[in-house]
């Protein structure tokens, strides 16, 4: 006697029914609120009252006309800039000694891993810490080095405090960029180093001519990751500088979140917010087509 | 004088002995191949020689200078092609070939010059702009040997190059090598498993087995007289016949062995000329246009399981039908003998 058809057997039943929490996922935790953020940002919409009122580009106005919000803007730019590059070199070069065998790899490795497995939160209040204006354990440290004369106040200066952030924010994600570049480095055919090696290149020459440009979609990939998870961060500035002093480290995500939640112009925070859309989906197109190039450039042997 | 000179050379990778204290003397402008089966350890004395892999034990001279040890693979005066040519991706067939040269840090005129020139000589110069994935396998292959020769070498490392060419395809670039070659004159180094590319190239064959140098002559030696039975049957094809007749005549446990192409039916040769008959049972017969492949046994004597083959040129007409007893003959002067318990051979 024939069995009789299952659940299991009916392929187009089955692969809709396991899509669909992924899709709902989607759509009611990030779609909705995403289409919720642009409509508020063109109302008057307050914390506390339900009434809601079209602005049209008010909000857009108001927030291009004040400083606060162009500051933050070009501090976004900045940080996320400057968290790329010190990413990039440290994930090269942690990478190279990775590759590398030695005692005590696998511990190091471990510890290597960690700073991407702490909570935002816990890793941002032990920084605080770290650049205290009293108990900076940096300062002290270049003090008793002999190498820091006077007194960094690391979270009261404007440009010191974008510092701190980008060291934090360089801290967190690199362990991940050097995972993937690693694993990048794997996949170059061990053929092509050698005869680097044999034409004569040393270190340095085989690293910037042969290494990285095989890398390149590795590493484009790797940053795509990094711009977005430090331009929409909220939690390394929010706690270690709450945008201070006076405002001027704030970055989009901070300065949203003080305007839309704490300030309960949630017309305005939302506004603020939509503008990191256009910045990063430039970001993401411009990598999608270096990594495209790179490949095409040097797809297979 | 730019030879290679190679003593006692070992190499061990844990318990295995890759390279077993390998001799040799590879001569000043001479084509040498290393020839053996897989595992042999012919690409661990190729890299040891490029210094990718350092000697556990021996001594490496190049031109006179001794390598092993610390000399860096830019130092040794080697250029490598690899079974995979190892092309450079990213680069241009220009930057490529360029490569080695900037690496020396030549001054830029003479680096586009010397490409030029070497370019032309291996009439790649119409593809100095385009990447090696637009190449196909051939010009990709002179791209590499390209590359490698930029620089005037004082030895030439060549690992499979042809291996990864279609077999249409090796003929044309077995020639070119070997013409490229003779035109250099540089000493040169060849890594193959594929004993028709050996015999072909090579001024000399150095034939490998389980990390030692079974035997190094030019390829009529090694066909005409191979040092041992490992040798017989790994140079020809088919191989070698080795039988053990248990005849009275030779001293006991000695094998007798013969090239296929020389075992013939008795009517081939002339009744006078001095040849050993035998009788020969023939099971199968395969045809493969220029030659026929007899299989079958010798039916007289103690080796009548041994299957020996014969290998009939086309211009022998003569049927052979299947299943039936026949007259076949080797010249004498044809006929070699080993050791059956060593496998050296004996001069009888």
């Amino acid at each position: 006697m024939m069995e009789r058809r299952t659940f299991a057997d009916r392929e187009d039943v089955l692969g809709a029914v396991m899509l669909a929490p992924a899709l709902a996922y989607v759509i009611v935790l990030v779609g909705v609120p995403f289409v919720l953020a642009i409509v508020l940002s063109f109302s008057n919409a307050t914390a506390g009252s339900l009434s809601f009122g079209w602005a049209g580009l008010g909000n857009y106005a108001a927030i291009l006309g004040d400083p606060i919000f162009l500051r933050a803007l070009r501090n976004s730019a900045v940080v996320t800039v400057g968290t790329q590059l010190l990413v990039v070199i440290l994930a090269t070069a942690a990478a190279q000694v990775f590759r590398a065998t030695f005692r005590g790899k696998r511990f190091a490795r471990f510890v290597l891993l960690l700073p991407w497995a702490v909570p935002v939160s816990l890793a941002a209040i032990a920084w605080t810490w770290i650049f205290d204006s009293t108990f900076s354990v940096i300062n002290w440290t270049l003090k008793a080095s002999g190498l820091l004369h006077g007194w960094l106040y690391w979270l009261g200066d404007p440009g010191l405090a974008l510092t701190a952030i980008i060291i934090v924010q360089a801290w967190r994600i690199f362990p991940f960029a050097t995972v993937i570049v690693l694993a990048g480095l794997a996949s170059i055919p061990q053929e092509i180093v050698e005869a680097a090696v044999v034409d004569g290149a040393g270190f340095w020459r085989r690293l910037f001519q042969v290494e990285l440009p095989l890398l390149l979609p590795v590493v484009a990939v790797a940053v795509l990751f990094g711009v977005v998870y430090t331009a929409t961060d909220l939690g390394v500035v929010y706690i270690l500088t709450g945008g201070g002093p006076a405002n001027t480290t704030h970055v989009l995500p901070t300065l949203a979140f003080q305007r839309g939640i704490l300030g309960a112009d949630l017309g305005q925070g939302a506004a603020i917010a939509v503008f990191l859309l256009p910045f990063l989906i430039v970001v993401a197109v411009a990598m999608l087509r270096l990594a495209r190039r790179a490949e095409v450039g040097g797809a297979a042997r | 004088m730019a030879g290679v000179d190679i003593r006692n050379l070992r190499k061990q990778f844990g318990d295995l002995c890759a390279v077993d204290g390998v001799n040799l003397s590879i001569r000043e402008g001479e084509f040498l191949v290393l020839l053996g089966p897989s595992g042999c350890g012919k690409t661990t004395l190729l890299r040891m020689i490029a210094g990718l892999e350092r000697p556990t034990g021996g001594e490496i001279h190049i031109a006179g200078e001794r390598v092993d040890g610390d000399v860096p693979p830019r130092a040794r005066g080697i250029a490598m092609v690899f079974q995979s040519y190892a092309l450079y991706p990213h680069r241009t067939v220009f930057q490529n070939i360029a490569f080695p040269l900037e690496a020396s840090r030549l001054p830029r005129t003479q680096i586009a010059e010397k490409v030029q020139r070497a370019a032309d000589m291996f009439g790649i110069s119409r593809y100095l702009d385009r990447y090696p994935r637009q190449l196909s396998g051939g010009e990709r292959q002179r791209v590499a040997l390209c590359r490698a020769l930029v620089r005037d070498p004082k030895v030439f490392l060549l690992d499979e190059p042809l291996a990864n060419l279609d077999a249409k395809l090796r003929n044309t670039a077995r020639d070119e090598l070997k013409r490229f070659q003779r035109q250099i004159r540089t000493t040169t180094v060849l890594v193959t498993h594929d004993q028709v590319e050996a015999m072909g190239l090579g001024d000399r064959i150095a034939i490998m087995d389980r990390g030692k140098v079974r035997q190094v002559g030019t390829p009529e030696e090694v066909y005409e007289d191979p040092v041992d039975t490992f040798v017989a049957t790994f140079v020809g094809q088919p191989p070698m016949n080795l039988l053990d007749l248990g005849d009275p005549a030779l001293p006991p446990r000695t094998l007798l062995g013969f090239r296929p192409e020389h075992f013939l039916p008795r009517s081939v040769f002339q009744p006078d000329e001095d040849v050993r008959a035998f009788r020969f049972s023939v099971r199968r017969v395969e045809y493969l246009g220029s030659d026929r492949y007899v299989y079958g046994s010798i039916s007289d004597g103690a080796a009548t399981d041994t299957t020996v083959i014969a290998k009939l040129p086309a211009t022998i007409a003569l049927a052979i039908p299947e299943g039936e007893q026949q007259e076949f003959a080797v010249p004498r002067r044809a006929l070699r003998y080993f050791d059956a318990a060593t496998g050296s051979s004996r001069k009888i």
